[in-house]
């Protein structure tokens, strides 16, 4: 399926003048600033964990006695942490982590929950009414909650957090797909690709599916932003990504407690981190979704 | 059947499409259980054809089942009972591949021309797609056959690549005509096909529709509660009252001689667009009564200022009144 | 007395824009008018520029009679009734000029607790869609209660019964039973009623019915408009009808205003705008619909209908001079740069266009 974004028409509508790429983007970062603001941050995070090698000032697993504890300055711009580890190298380190998490799990989340919800919604009857009842039991638990199951019973490694952060996201998608796949099989361009003599497997695929996408990229830069959370809470309780990659979760669980007063930058820092990529997803996320509602598009 | 008399009702050219005792019944379903608790009587026993190049105006109130007829003989929804032949043969008991075929022979144009085309294809590939279905063209000969048909239909071959959005209500309308044209139809089923469209539109769409039938030998069902448009454009005319016809005749003799009191109701209520007209109004009292629970006997007694008894208690069937003319009515 | 209110009032808003002759107000119209607008403008001011969905217009009318506004979807018609009501939605809209004086006061000067108290008690609206112009969790007789508490005291049966009084004139059948019902317990034509009621139930001065039959079956129009005369006659409220339907106009209107794109542009009685319409625009309305000629004894004929090329313009990006010159068969390079006056062509028949009149005879068939 090649279905795009069609942003040319969303440009239309909104009346700009752009002829090219870059006018677009401009015009978009002029008109929704906290959305440009979001994407600014994602971009510098996506770069950051990309570049990782070539940026970080030291390897985020040396250890280093004399730098101990070291207070931020020249050597450690954002300090050191009881092994003497470079904070900002872990935090660059770190920043690969969430990225493949964030990724991995709303990817696979997306890939397990759209066909889902598409099957339920769009076929309904009994597949319906048995998903919806499984999905009712894996709703009742919270996010956290079922990721912390599944990675107690997963075991700690970067693939089996991923899953484990995955497999809760796939309700609230399949949901969504569902709700609009219900309203969208009602509608007469459905109808009338079934006069065309369109087989109902491609009806969903071309017809329905393209028009649920604008709710679905909102939601899936919402649960990027959730999921690096969530990976975070699971390193900090132990279950995350085990040693030695570096984890903001886990850098914030190994000092909050002994170090919070005599060295706060091994928790400011981390903490810094996440709070700013869970806040531009959410930014990114909340301007996406005026860009892809027209109705709140004036 | 009791319909059996209505099968008589022909054409006058040889039909496209004859349809005999087509029932849709939508049961209603309540409850844990879903168990059915009573039906819609939606389409309760209609019988027309259509012939060739001929328009069959089927008028009517909402809710009265004349675009539940329209989907049912295209199987958009399953019939309940009755006979959909297209050019001779019975496509009711068709399954899904079967039918394809028959898909080219006819088509559909929605009412509502924002949702009808689907927001996220191009205009191009929204009439093509017909053509790639059913493996008749692809490619380049595809794009020329879609640029014939958007001459046709009277849209530049620019706008080609453009989506729906930027579009008028208008224009919106002329791609679901040309979607539907692709695949060289005999018939159309126009739902509605003005109704959403304002006054000075209107005029060019029903402009559009009546030149393709005069060019390329179309034959409509043209579906509508605007007897305006309908008298403009059909030939012939049905008027369905709670799921049933109460009268089909020449558009000529319906308007000038109207033979049920339901006709003649509806006819007398159009407000015409001329002052100088004072016209006696036959003024209907009372709501349409639910298809869930349709009045025994004649479904218009409970509204009809000429109702006696046996309207109450047998139901009419449609009678020829006079040549050609077919009422369901005990007083006739 | 109202009347020379209005006119006094006049020159002081006149001052601001380009001045326009007093006469040339619609008040002229009518000897003894009970509304008269002057110069409404009504703009919304949104990201993509400013739309001026009603562009200087004016009218007036008297008491017990009914004017239509006709037009096509976009054209001002309802933002006019809303800015009436002092019900436009700000932001983005704005009423940014004009007076509109009821009985010698002027509805846009008054402070917003006045005008809640005239909405209702001395003009009142009813809209297209009944339903969602009822609250779904009240009684029709909560709620027609409701407005009759909010202008004047009274004790609860006495309440009671006027509610259930209200009902019946409106003609629903078993009102002490109906007023317990809710809004989707009834029919669309109930609903209708219903909404009549409410608008009629302190007996005001003007009614703005806004499209009140367009969802409605045929039958069931024929029926409300029958009603709304019929009242009119009982009550002698001022009825302002908009519709596009230009058949409803010639059943119930004396008088016809013909907007198109936030202006006015053509104004005569019923009689004289299907007589013989002036503006192209009104010509190409008139030509362009069906008209069920079998039923008037004319030959069964299908000829193609007169349409009206091109669309309706945006109201962001409206053409120079005339706005109607892109679609005009007769626009030349004068329509093309200048905006025509608004004049009386005829006597008491007022149109904006440079050519307005020629080739009526084509129109009207």
């Amino acid at each position: 399926m090649t279905t795009t974004l069609d942003h040319s028409a969303e440009l239309a509508r909104a009346g700009a003048n752009v002829s090219t790429r870059w006018q677009a983007i401009r015009f978009l970062a002029r008109r929704y600033p906290l959305g440009a603001f979001g994407a600014f941050i994602i971009l510098i995070f996506i770069l950051t964990a990309l570049l990782a090698h070539w940026i970080s000032p030291y390897d985020p697993t040396l250890t280093n006695a004399r730098a101990s504890l070291a207070v931020p300055g020249a050597a450690h711009w954002l300090g050191a942490d009881f092994m003497g580890r470079d904070i900002l190298s872990r935090i660059i380190g770190g920043a690969q982590i969430s990225l493949a998490v964030g990724i991995g799990a709303t990817v696979l989340g997306l890939s397990v929950g759209i066909p889902i919800g598409l099957a339920s919604g769009y076929f309904g009857g009994w597949l319906d009414l048995i998903i919806q009842r499984f999905i009712d039991i894996m709703q009742s638990l919270p996010l956290l909650v079922m990721a912390l199951v599944m990675a107690a019973s997963l075991g700690p490694s970067l693939r089996n957090t991923i899953i484990a952060i995955a497999i809760p996201l796939v309700p609230s998608i399949a949901r969504i797909v569902r709700s609009n796949t219900l309203a969208l099989k009602e509608m007469p361009f459905v109808e009338a690709a079934r006069a065309i003599g369109i087989g109902e497997t491609w009806i969903a695929a071309r017809h329905v599916l393209p028009n649920t996408l604008a709710p679905l990229i909102v939601l899936a830069t919402a649960q990027f932003g959730s999921a690096i959370l969530v990976e975070a809470s699971l390193s900090f309780l132990g279950l995350g990504v085990p040693e030695p990659y570096p984890s903001w979760g886990r850098m914030l669980s190994e000092s909050a407690a002994e170090y919070m007063r005599t060295a706060p930058w091994l928790v400011i820092f981390p903490g810094v981190a996440i709070s700013l990529v869970v806040f531009g997803a959410n930014l990114l996320g909340d301007a996406l979704r005026d860009l892809l509602d027209p109705r709140l598009r004036t | 059947m009791a319909e059996a008399g209505q099968a008589a009702v022909r054409a006058t050219r040889p039909p496209v499409l004859e349809i005999e005792g087509l029932k849709k019944h939508f049961p209603i379903k309540k409850g844990f259980l879903r168990r059915t608790h009573g039906h819609v009587l939606a389409v309760d026993g209609v019988s027309f054809t259509i012939g060739e190049g001929e328009a069959l105006g089927l008028v009517g109130e909402s809710g009265c089942g004349k675009s539940t007829v329209g989907r049912a003989i295209l199987r958009l929804i399953e019939p309940t009972d009755g006979v959909i032949r297209i050019g001779g043969e019975d496509i009711r008991e068709l399954s899904k591949r079967e039918l394809k075929p028959f898909r080219r022979q006819m088509q559909i144009i929605f009412q509502d021309p924002y949702s009808s085309l689907n927001p996220r294809m191009s205009a191009g590939d929204i009439v093509g797609e017909p053509l790639s279905t059913h493996g008749i063209a692809s490619g380049r000969k595809r794009e020329e056959i879609v640029a014939k048909l958007f001459d046709r239909v009277g849209l530049s071959r620019a706008q080609m690549a453009n989506f729906p959005h930027q579009f008028s209500g208008g224009q919106r309308q002329r791609i679901g005509i040309a979607r539907a044209l692709a695949l060289n139809p005999k018939l159309i089923i126009c739902d509605e096909p003005v109704s959403a469209l304002d006054v000075s539109i209107q005029a060019q769409v029903i402009n559009l529709l009546m030149d393709l039938q005069r060019d390329l030998g179309l034959s409509y069902l043209f579906i509508s509660h605007n007897l305006s448009v309908v008298e403009h454009i059909s030939q012939r005319i049905a008027v369905m009252y709670l799921g049933r016809i109460v009268e089909y005749a020449d558009k000529t003799t319906i308007f000038t001689n109207p033979g049920h009191p339901y006709t003649e109701a509806l006819l007398s209520a159009v407000p015409v667009p001329d002052p100088k007209i004072k016209r006696s109004k036959i003024v209907l009292q009372g709501d349409v009564p639910s298809p869930v629970k349709p009045p025994s006997g004649c479904h218009f007694h409970t509204r009809c200022p000429y109702a006696v008894d046996r309207c109450r208690s047998e139901t009419p069937l449609l009678r020829e009144i006079a040549p050609r003319q077919f009422v369901a009515c005990h007083l006739r | 007395m109202s009347h020379s209110r209005a006119l006094q009032a006049k020159p002081s808003a006149a001052a601001g824009g380009q001045a326009k002759p007093i006469d040339s107000i619609a008040g002229i119209a009518v000897a003894d008018p009970l509304l008269t607008v002057a110069d409404l403008k009504t703009y919304f001011f949104t990201r993509n520029g400013t739309a001026k969905a009603v562009d200087g217009v004016s009218f007036a009318i008297a008491r017990g009679e009914t004017l239509a506004i006709v037009g096509e979807s976009g054209c001002g018609k309802s933002m006019t009734a809303l800015s009436l009501m002092r019900l436009v939605a700000d932001p983005p809209g704005r009423i940014v000029d004009g007076e509109v004086v009821l009985d010698g006061v002027d509805l846009l000067k008054l402070p917003e607790d006045e005008m809640r108290a005239m909405r209702g008690r001395d003009i009142s609206m009813i809209f297209q869609e009944p339903m969602t112009s009822l609250n779904p969790v009240m009684t029709i007789g909560r709620q027609i209660g409701e407005v009759l508490t909010m202008h004047k005291t009274m004790p609860r049966d006495e309440l009671q019964k006027k509610v259930v009084e209200m009902l019946a004139l409106v003609r629903i059948p078993e009102p002490a039973q109906r007023a317990k019902e809710y809004p989707h317990q009834l029919s669309g034509g109930m609903r209708q009623r219903a909404m009549i009621a409410m608008a009629l139930a302190c007996s005001p001065k003007v009614l703005l019915a806004d499209e009140p039959t367009t969802a409605l079956d045929v039958t069931i129009q024929a029926q409300i408009l029958e009603l709304i005369a019929d009242l009119q006659r009982k009550l002698g409220t001022a009825v302002v009808l908009i519709t596009h339907d230009l058949g409803v106009v010639a059943e119930m209107a004396q008088r016809v205003i013909v907007m198109y794109a936030g202006r006015k542009v053509e104004e005569a009685s019923a009689e004289d705008l299907f007589a013989g319409p002036l503006h192209p625009y009104t010509q190409g309305l008139m030509a362009s619909i069906p008209r069920l000629g079998l039923m008037r004894g004319e030959s069964a004929k299908t000829e193609r209908l007169q349409e009206i090329p091109g669309i309706v313009p945006a109201l962001y990006s409206l053409p120079q001079g005339c706005v109607f010159a892109p679609r005009c068969p007769r626009a030349d390079d004068k329509c093309r740069s200048e905006f025509p006056p608004y004049e009386e062509k005829h006597s008491r028949h007022w149109a904006a266009c440079w050519h307005a009149g020629e080739g009526k005879e084509r129109a009207h068939g």
